[in-house]
């Protein structure tokens, strides 16, 4: 509902927003931010993986799918084969089903197509088991 | 003017944004992502998005003008104006980069050239458009009055 946002003010989630899009960076950081989920931000793939190589780790991955350097799909792929088990959903404005498939089959466990609203980071936190205070 | 008629003046230009098309429903997460913590975050992302935007026009320009175009190069930035228009609800912007990648695709230079100035066209239109909604919401805080984030008058 308008205006109804939930509370995880004492969330001890944490999780990593990549996106090379420094609105979306914006956007999704405050997304989370509102939910209480205390959360890093990086620009690419790359990073991503580079962020879980210095011992960082979180439990939600938002992973967006067009990106230079390394993309989604291969830094998704990329976690997986490290042993990285967050949750790693992906976001993007890709809305063909071969390329959703495509992008699942990397490894993510939900999908959101963007752009991002409190409603749809709900959506997500629900899908993933994560508890969301109403 | 008297407050409650500015008030009044805000809600009523707020609202035409919508009817025409110019902003969607997306541009109403953005006052539901301010708090007491971030007080100016709606206008700090709108910058952001002016910044950004006037970045990647340019670098469009400079891309469109070479004597071979890349597309390679020119459909990753109309990719990203799609994304920063979307995510802060600036729909015709949206709209005029969903058909300029279209034409991207076909690798059509002059069709491309025509999309980059309806790109154009839009963007300077609702950034001309947001600029003056918040020189109104700062006439009506300066004269004492209140934002109510939520309050779009329909």
């Amino acid at each position: 509902m308008a205006g109804e946002v939930p509370s995880l003010a004492e969330s001890k989630l944490t999780a990593l927003v990549v996106d090379d899009n420094l609105v979306n960076q914006s956007m999704h950081h405050k997304l989370l931010d509102r939910l209480g989920i205390k959360n890093d931000v990086v620009c690419n793939g790359q990073e991503a993986v580079d962020v879980h190589c210095s011992g960082r780790n979180y439990d939600l991955i938002l992973m967006d799918m067009d990106m230079p350097v390394m993309n989604g799909i291969q830094a998704t792929k990329k976690l997986r084969e490290m042993g990285i088990e967050s949750k790693i959903a992906g976001v993007t404005t890709r809305s063909k089903e071969e390329e959703k498939k495509e992008f699942m089959e990397a490894g993510l466990n939900d999908f959101q197509e963007k752009p991002l609203t409190i409603s749809k980071l709900v959506s997500i936190l629900h899908n993933l088991d994560f508890y969301v205070q109403t | 003017m008297e407050l409650g008629q500015m008030q009044k003046s805000l809600q009523d230009y707020t609202k035409s944004l919508f009817v025409e098309g110019i902003l969607d429903s997306q541009f109403l997460q953005l006052p539901q992502l301010q708090d007491e913590s971030n007080s100016d975050f709606v206008s700090q992302v709108v910058s952001l998005f002016f910044q950004d935007s006037d970045r990647i026009l340019n670098d469009l320009s400079l891309s469109l003008d070479q004597k071979v175009v890349d597309f390679e190069k020119v459909d990753p930035y109309v990719h990203q104006l799609k994304g920063s228009s979307s995510s802060i609800g600036a729909q015709r912007v949206k709209n005029a980069c969903v058909v300029f990648r279209s034409f991207c695709e076909q690798k059509n230079v002059e069709a491309c050239h025509r999309c980059l100035q309806q790109v154009k066209q839009e963007y300077y239109l609702v950034k001309n458009r947001l600029e003056t909604l918040f020189k109104l919401e700062q006439q009506i805080v300066a004269s004492g009055g209140m934002i109510s984030a939520m309050d779009l008058g329909f």
